[in-house]
């Protein structure tokens, strides 16, 4: 649709706001220059759908990422974007948050961005709980400095810095994530599963709070096996199921037979859901709406006029001034 | 020692000071230097704050400086414990701090020793010491007061011990809360200054307590004041016009949070670090009245890019730290030179590297505001040189920023810091404030940079602003936003990037020479060094000499018209409180010799051959040292 056109007085505006419809090409930029089978491609696509049936106006909405491949996210988004620097797309998101509420802000952030240069961002984003919806895209290596072992490589994965094998036990950002207080939001998705990613991505953009999803993304170039086990045995993916979580439908049912009734607010289970590595968790693991957001705390209800400023100035001043003699009447 | 302690001269204690016969007439001065010093939590910064206040109100120039011991609660009576405040009183107009201190109160002997022993106290200076040390339960105490006090009088300091816990018991129960009002009153004697106004700052201090707080510290205010009167035999009296403006008495770091507070900014991003911590703690207490919020990131990487995501988002924000925390933010700062979101940084500088001494001052961090950030990233450096221009630097650095969409930084330091020197009262303007996001669409066609080609001037598109989505990048990038692997178009946004800095240059004014436009000696300076560089400068002018300053507020881009100020005088050197190579060092000559920063500026840009005068001892620079070395430049 074109935007502009129509978009010359602020009636227009008005009007267009009761009846928007948008196609998905009002969201695409560009052509995404990630490897073939590469599992962003599959989270872009459904970002890109849950933007056109939500209606998200364009440029209302922003997507802000670090660096990696997972972070030229925002380049293929028709949409405001914020490419930063490795390691600091939640701060940066925070602050677009901060001061402007009324955008809606997505967050993109690799494996390596968010778990290893970003780690101490991560832990207090989730603190903050400010109204984000972040995905992790989480490819167990780093993808764009060309295959060194990351935060989530799986212990003997083969990279250049681990030729022999990487050494340590992964972290896992589910049970680290559901580990920190004011925690609102966590779901886990698998690229290769679009339906439930879909489903995911639409409840984590719907939850109000910081709603964390980690994206089990395929990297053909540099582990092209890695995943093959879980891809290639249905039954190592469990589905969560609950009412107020997500439902699995016929079709999916059909394939990932293994499914379990969870109730997204039960928070010790969803740690004990999370701690399971041998399956693939799929769904809701914790959602809990009543966690309160940082700029709800933050947010000054007063408006920073002219007016306010010069009285809430002047009153200030007033604690320091030394009034010449005669004179200690206030000035205007 | 031990000798000491035997011949008991702990009966002296006990012997009342005698009672001024008459009514000494009091000696007029231009300007006198004081110090109220104790253990921390005994309440001399508080007497020394309403000292200072006072003196202001009785019309007279005041620059207070906090003493602050380098821990938090460092041990009782230690010498490295001083906690207080130094005033410096004259009759007109004063601009820093002054050289030696000509009278102290202090608490305890040790206190004061450290002081000896920083060179803080003028030969023979007035020493007013608590006695209660002499009669102490414990014998060592008794001995280490004892031979601390005979050492000062033997080397000719006028001491004069005061028995303020003994009077301050009479009254209260106990003295360590209010036997810094007891003090007070005793200067308010010695200064001739009203003791109502001392009345007045106990009611604002104490107003909000109960009344009989209030009641006890005006107590031993009036009885320090009396015991003052009838026992000692000198007072003096600082003639002072009072102002007939109103005059605002506050330190820079409360004078750069009101600076923010005027310029319409609505976040600050910060991480606690001393010594910018406070401007911080002020703003958390008043910014919401306004519309404002603080946000205490998780670290000063979090700070400075919150702020820009709040900047990028349309509401350009400030980050205030010091230097470790300057040196975090740099990749971030970066990321704003190249996405050119406006952005204003303020590094309240401390004595580095590393941690280095966190309570004193340096201007250690000029290269850094200028070049930090790999690659070309330039960047606007202001620095205030007097607690008045901290105000409004602030405002300027947030216009410039949203002017030329570039990042600002504002250097101050330790000594500005903690520094109060009555200016006058800010009358509030609406030009300062930012405006209004805007929100228009963007006309058809327009792109998210579209860099003027003189200027290097782009508009910037916001968030919200229908047609303008792009995606911002770190990376190179082309008019549309777009990543650029094309080698030329990095270069040619380098230019861009750096022709904003001519084209602000272009708005400055030429800076304004302190003294004759020609002459002999110039002495160039930047930041918290101006009063007393000036002082210097006047002293010897007075005495005949073709000395001027020129104080640079501009450090990048530098104001138009400074290479033919220089060319006006036959010697120019600078005076600056970060290393410099000592040209007397053995292995140090022409060829290696490290220069301070604003010389090594000055002499690349201008081909001058400009000297350098440094020091980094932690404090400011003294006029008297300043005009010692502008004396040697001379004769040179
Ligand atoms: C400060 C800094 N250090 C290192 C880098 C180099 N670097 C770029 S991306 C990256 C890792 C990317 O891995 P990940 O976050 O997992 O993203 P992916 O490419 O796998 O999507 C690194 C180390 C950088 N850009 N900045
Ligand atoms: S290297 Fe891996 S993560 Fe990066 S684009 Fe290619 S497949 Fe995707
Ligand atoms: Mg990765």
């Amino acid at each position: 649709m074109n935007m502009m056109s129509d978009m010359n007085s602020a009636t227009a505006c008005l009007l267009q706001m009761t009846d928007e419809h948008f196609q998905l090409e009002d969201y695409q930029s560009g052509v995404p220059r990630w490897c073939t089978g590469c599992g962003d491609n599959a989270i872009l696509a459904a970002v890109q759908r849950l933007c056109r049936d939500e209606a998200l106006r364009p440029e209302k909405t922003v997507f802000v990422s670090g660096i990696g491949c997972s972070s030229r996210f925002p380049h293929y988004m028709k949409t405001y974007g914020f490419h930063g620097i490795h390691g600091r797309a939640l701060p940066v998101a925070e602050g677009v948050k901060m001061a402007r509420p009324d955008l809606t802000v997505f967050v993109n952030t690799g494996d390596g961005d968010c778990t290893s240069i970003g780690a101490a961002h991560w832990i207090h984003a989730i603190r903050y709980n400010m109204n984000l919806t972040v995905f992790l895209h989480d490819n167990q290596i780093y993808g764009l400095t060309k295959k060194q072992a990351s935060p989530t490589s799986p212990i003997g994965t083969k990279s250049n810095t681990t030729p022999r094998g990487s050494y340590l036990e992964a972290l896992n950002p589910l049970t680290v994530t559901l580990g920190v207080q004011n925690v609102s939001f966590v779901a886990q998705a698998a690229d290769w599963i679009p339906e439930v990613l879909f489903d995911i991505v639409k409840a984590a953009y719907h939850h109000r709070g910081l709603s964390f999803v980690r994206i089990i993304q395929r990297c053909p170039e540099w582990l092209p096996k890695a995943l093959d086990p879980w891809m290639h045995d249905p039954n190592k993916v469990l589905l969560l199921n609950h009412a107020n979580g997500l439902q699995a439908s016929a079709g999916l049912s059909r394939v990932y037979k293994n499914q379990i009734e969870h109730d997204p607010l039960n928070i010790d289970r969803a740690r004990e859901i999370a701690s399971d590595t041998e399956t693939i968790p799929v769904g809701i693991l914790y959602n809990n709406p009543a966690v309160p957001c940082y700029e709800d705390l933050r947010q000054s209800d007063k408006l920073r006029t002219a007016d306010l400023t010069r009285a809430g100035l002047n009153a200030e001043l007033d604690k320091y001034t030394v009034w010449p003699q005669g004179a200690e009447q206030k000035v205007a | 020692m031990n000798q000491m302690t035997k011949q008991k001269p702990a009966k002296k204690a006990v012997q009342k000071p005698k009672a001024a016969t008459s009514v000494k007439a009091p000696v007029r001065l231009k300007e006198h230097i004081v110090e109220i010093i104790s253990d921390s939590g005994e309440g001399a910064q508080k007497c020394g704050q309403s000292l200072g206040a006072i003196a202001a109100q009785m019309g007279n120039g005041i620059w207070t400086t906090e003493i602050i011991p380098a821990e938090i609660r460092p041990p009782a009576r230690s010498v490295a414990g001083a906690s207080g405040n130094r005033i410096r009183i004259g009759s007109g107009y004063i601009t820093n701090g002054g050289d030696e201190t000509d009278m102290v109160v202090a608490f305890n002997e040790q206190v004061l020793l450290g002081r000896v022993r920083a060179k803080e106290l003028k030969p023979g200076c007035t020493i007013l010491l608590e006695d209660m040390w002499r009669t102490h339960a414990d014998p060592k105490i008794v001995a280490s007061y004892i031979e601390t006090h005979d050492a000062l009088v033997k080397a000719g300091y006028k001491v004069i011990e005061i028995p303020m816990e003994r009077e301050c018991r009479t009254m209260v129960a106990d003295p360590r809360r209010g036997k810094n009002m007891y003090a007070l009153g005793m200067l308010c004697y010695i200064y001739s200054l009203e003791l109502k106004l001392a009345v007045d700052q106990i009611v604002l201090a104490f107003g909000k307590k109960d009344q009989s707080v209030v009641d006890s510290n005006i107590m031993l205010l009036e009885a320090g004041h009396k015991w003052a009167a009838a026992n000692l035999d000198f007072c003096y009296s600082i003639p002072a016009v009072r102002s007939t403006e109103p005059q605002l008495v506050v330190n820079g770091n409360t004078s750069l949070a009101l600076g923010v507070l005027a310029s319409g900014m609505e976040i600050c991003a910060m991480y606690p670090i001393t010594p910018a911590t406070s401007a911080s703690h002020y703003l958390s207490e008043v910014f919401e009245k306004v519309g404002g919020m603080v946000h205490q990131a998780e670290d000063e990487i979090a700070a400075c890019a919150f702020a820009i995501g709040a900047s990028y988002a349309g509401k350009c924000t400030v980050t205030i730290t010091s230097g470790p925390g300057y040196s975090l933010k740099q990749e971030a700062i970066g990321l704003a030179v190249m996405g050119e979101i406006p952005l204003v940084v303020v590094n309240v500088q401390r004595g580095g590297p590393s941690t280095g001494q966190p309570t004193k001052m340096e201007q250690g961090d000029l290269m850094t505001a200028i070049f930090g950030s790999h690659g070309d990233a330039p960047k606007v450096v202001m620095a205030p040189g007097t607690i008045e221009e901290c105000f409004y630097s602030i405002i300027t650095a947030r216009k410039i920023a949203e002017t030329f969409n570039m990042v600002v930084v504002v250097l101050t330091d330790a000594a500005l810091a903690t520094s109060q020197q009555p200016f006058p009262r800010p009358q509030f303007n609406e030009s300062w404030m930012a405006p209004p996001v805007d929100q228009s669409p963007v006309p058809a066609g327009a792109k998210p940079y579209d860099w003027d080609d003189t200027t290097g001037l782009a508009r910037r598109f916001i968030p919200g602003q229908p047609g303008g989505m792009h995606t911002l990048t770190g990376l190179a990038h082309d008019r549309d936003s777009h990543v650029a692997y094309d080698a030329e178009i990095n270069e040619q946004t380098l230019r861009f990037r750096s022709l904003k800095l001519a084209a602000l240059q272009k708005t400055l004014k030429a800076p304004k020479v302190f003294g004759d436009p020609k002459g002999d000696l110039l002495v160039v300076g930047w930041g918290s060094t101006k009063g007393a560089i000036e002082e210097a400068v006047e002293m010897l002018r007075a005495e005949g000499k073709k000395v001027s300053s020129l104080h640079l507020q501009f450090l990048q881009p530098m104001a138009p018209g400074i290479k033919e100020i220089l060319q006006g005088f036959k010697k120019v050197m600078t005076v600056e409180s970060n290393w410099s190579d000592r040209p007397d060092d053995k292995i140090i000559d022409e060829s290696n010799r490290r220069y301070s920063s604003m010389a090594i500026l000055l002499r690349s840009r201008f081909l001058i051959d400009i000297d350098c005068f440094s020091e980094v001892k932690g404090q400011p620079i003294k006029p008297g040292t300043i005009r010692r070395v502008m004396l040697e430049k001379l004769k040179k």
